[in-house]
């Protein structure tokens, strides 16, 4: 199964290493991982998506993490409300001819035209990985030269409906 | 160039030398109340190294001939003391001789800080002379690990080191120290002093709801068992352990680690679990209802097949580290916190619950049918023997430090652990060569103890560089080699598994230990018979000069009752004759 968890680290060298390394020794796939500063300085905040077996295994991943020195809050954000976005860009082959047939494409995903050249056009869309998984499926068709995407990063919604469930590494505090 | 030999021989009093940033190091070291330091010199850490000299600090450096020996030192100082091991070595290869030793330390949760030199920061990443990225390299076998970019951050990252290594779940720390960090003379002010450690912090106090559920298990329980491991002896928890025991009147199984935590001689202890643990042990935890494992992490060692361990049982696990719970058995009563305040916190329940008195005596008779058995020639030295014959010399009180293989389990089998932190071994990592250089750390650390370090006669050769330290220091660690001329438990593999095919495990060219010994004007003693073995070990152990005994035992002799890989608990084989 998917899952989508969050840390907030100390913006310390090697953190990052610290935390892929982790990964990699304890057997985990991740499927992506985006970095970036936050609003408090000297912290940045991680989101990962990775591809676990079960909760078992889910549990190790979130208790490891925490284990980190420089980690300061792990969540597993799965299962709650939130935002999560990702930025593709797409190096489409565009002959002068089929331009404005892809702009008809781009717009009802709210994607722009960010460069265009004579023979192909890039386009950025951001969105949830689903709806980037279905624009590529419509451009595929014209050839893509390149693509490029920044991974998931992801947020709680502002409210949060309430469940029964708690955090499932909550032995951790008490 | 002239040599000046005088100089050499001469501590020259410091001339004035601005301060450094290695000055900074050691007033650091100073402050953390080190006493003793275990290193090797090179390049990126002479600007350290002439900062020792010439502060002449409170502790002692101690010079072994390689890093690892270095290094296994500082453990086995750690294992004894609870204080933390302090290692110092030089840019790559010193650095790298270092690596065995931190991950030995990171399995077995030892507290050490280790210190290693590195290029300047002017050319680190250039493939400079010297250069290993320290960093990358031990990131996966370190609890943190520092490079200290300013000088200012000397004082802070030293002390957080040693906070981190030794509070929690103990482990390894690396400080990464940049040649010019270290030699460059310091302007700037300290910047502070105080640990900043805002995502480190280790609950080390129960949760009490966890604990009244533990309560209920145990009175509920029908064949509860109590497992003790090494987390019982980084929290100091032994006597407790033993109060809790003794209480509820629990059984009590140890890993090879926790040996020591509860006393071998008293009647509850059913001996230790695993691979090659007792009958008794391994039958208590896999028919055991109740499973309260204090400190210990379900190595594969001890659980076998993981489908018939405990199958029956709900299992409670009392541990600092939350990731160790629930990582390899699905655990319903989870206790995240330091084995003495858990275990405090359950005695102060004043449950007046006992384990089942028929529950008791099954496992009593278990004791008495099965017990570890060898079989006894007249004349010749068989292992088991030497164990039981150094308890006796010893009256069980020795540290007794030992390498990996055969000769590791008999004397976890046989000699007898009744007090904590009196045994030394390697047990995650499985590391041969760290049973000599332990000692050398341990008796450092308790000078006025017997220190015997039981090693093979493969190990030995790992690691016997240290002789060195010995003569040098005059420190009267007992080595004992239990000499079988065979890689013994990689033979005893080949012979159960493999059709007796010795692939490289017979050792039939061997240097004269006892000559090696004279060479480093350290007495050696060859023992080949029970009578030679009778008449001169006690005196020997008693000696307080280092000694070399190089104690002949037969070769073919296998470690006894073994669980073999991939099965269960339940199917142990020699058990008995
Ligand atoms: C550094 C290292 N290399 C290899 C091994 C694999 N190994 C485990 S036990 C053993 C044999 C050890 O022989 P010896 O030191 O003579 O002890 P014995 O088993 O004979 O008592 C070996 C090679 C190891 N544990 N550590
Ligand atoms: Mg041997």
């Amino acid at each position: 199964m998917k899952r989508v968890i969050t840390a907030t680290v100390q913006n310390r060298s090697g953190v990052l290493n610290r935390i892929t390394g982790l990964m990699q020794k304890r057997q985990f796939n991740i499927d992506s991982i985006s970095v970036g500063k936050t609003e408090v300085e000297q912290i940045s905040r991680m989101t990962f998506v990775v591809e676990v077996e079960d909760m078992q295994k889910l549990e190790q991943l979130t208790k490891q993490l925490h284990k980190q020195i420089d980690v300061l809050k792990v969540a597993d954000i799965t299962d709650h409300a939130i935002v999560a976005r990702e930025l593709a860009l797409v190096k489409v082959v565009c002959p002068p001819a089929s331009r404005s047939e892809l702009q008809s494409i781009i717009a009802p995903f709210r994607a722009s035209a960010v460069d265009i050249s004579k023979d192909s056009m890039i386009v950025q869309v951001t969105g949830d990985s689903d709806k980037i998984e279905a624009f590529l499926e419509l451009v595929r068709p014209y050839g893509i030269k390149e693509l490029t995407r920044t991974g998931v990063t992801a947020f709680l919604r502002g409210h949060q409906p309430q469940t029964a469930d708690g955090n499932t590494y909550s032995l951790i505090t008490n | 160039m002239k040599v000046k030999a005088q100089a050499v021989q001469e501590r020259n009093p410091a001339a004035k030398v601005p301060k450094t940033g290695a000055d900074l190091f050691v007033e650091a070291l100073q402050a953390a109340g080190v006493d003793t330091i275990f290193g090797y010199p090179g390049g990126a850490v002479l600007p350290i190294y002439d900062a020792l000299y010439r502060a002449e600090p409170q502790f002692k450096h101690i010079l072994t001939r390689h890093e690892q020996g270095a290094i296994h030192a500082a453990e086995g100082y750690a294992r004894v003391s609870g204080k933390p091991g302090v290692v110092i070595a030089t840019s790559g290869p010193g650095a790298t001789n270092l690596i065995t030793g931190i991950a030995d330390a990171m399995m077995d949760s030892l507290p050490l800080v280790i210190f290693t030199g590195q290029v300047g920061r002017s050319v680190i990443g250039t493939d400079a002379f010297q250069e290993s990225d320290v960093m990358g390299i031990t990131t996966p076998i370190t609890k943190h690990n520092y490079q200290v970019q300013r000088q200012e951050d000397m004082p802070r990252i030293v002390k957080e080191a040693f906070y981190i290594a030794t509070t929690g779940r103990p482990g390894p720390v690396v400080i990464d120290i940049p040649k010019d960090i270290s030699g460059e003379a310091y302007q700037t002010a300290v910047s502070s002093h105080a640990i900043h450690l805002p995502g480190y912090q280790p609950t080390t106090k129960p949760n009490s709801n966890q604990i009244k559920k533990l309560i209920q298990a145990i009175e509920e329980a029908k064949r509860p068992v109590l497992l003790t491991g090494a987390g019982v002896l980084h929290a100091k928890a032994a006597q407790e352990v033993e109060n809790f025991a003794k209480h509820f009147k629990l059984p009590v199984a140890s890993t090879l680690l926790g040996l020591g935590a509860f006393p071998a001689s008293h009647p509850q202890f059913l001996g230790m679990g695993g691979m090659h643990g007792t009958y008794a042990a391994n039958r208590a935890l896999y028919e055991c209802d109740l499973l309260i494992n204090v400190g210990a992490r379900f190595d594969d060692r001890l659980t076998g097949n993981l489908a018939h361990f405990a199958p029956e049982a709900t299992i409670a696990h009392i541990d600092i580290d939350p990731a160790e719970i629930g990582k390899i058995i699905p655990t319903s009563i989870p206790v995240v916190s330091d084995a003495k305040a858990a275990i405090e916190a359950l005695l102060a329940e004043e449950s007046s619950a006992t384990a089942s008195e028929d529950w008791c005596n099954h496992l009593q008779q278990y004791k008495a049918d099965f017990p570890l058995w060898y079989n006894n020639p007249v004349q010749d030295l068989t292992p088991q023997w030497v164990m039981q014959a150094v308890h006796k010399a010893t009256d069980g009180k020795a540290i007794i430090t030992t390498d990996v293989g055969q000769h590791q389990m008999w004397a976890a089998q046989y000699y007898g652990f009744d007090q904590p932190n009196r045994w030394v071994t390697s047990g995650g990592l499985g590391t041969m060569g760290f049973g000599f250089p332990a000692a050398i750390g341990a008796q450092l650390a308790c000078p006025d103890s017997t220190v015997i370090s039981i090693v093979g006669d493969g190990g030995f050769q790992m690691t016997m560089q240290e002789l060195s330290v010995l003569q040098e220091r005059r420190l009267p660690v007992k080595v004992l080699i239990v000499n079988n001329q065979s890689l013994g438990m990689v033979r005893q593999w080949q012979e159960f598994f493999y059709q007796e095919r010795y692939s490289e495990s017979l050792l039939n060219v061997q240097p004269d230990f006892i000559k090696l010994a004279d060479s480093y004007s350290i007495k050696g003693v060859r023992l080949d018979t029970q009578e030679q073995l009778v008449q001169q070990l006690p005196s020997l152990l008693q000696s307080d000069e280092p000694v070399v005994i190089d104690c002949r035992v037969l070769r073919q002799e296998n470690v006894f009752p073994m669980i073999a890989p991939g099965k269960g608990l339940h199917e142990m084989i020699g058990v008995s004759r």
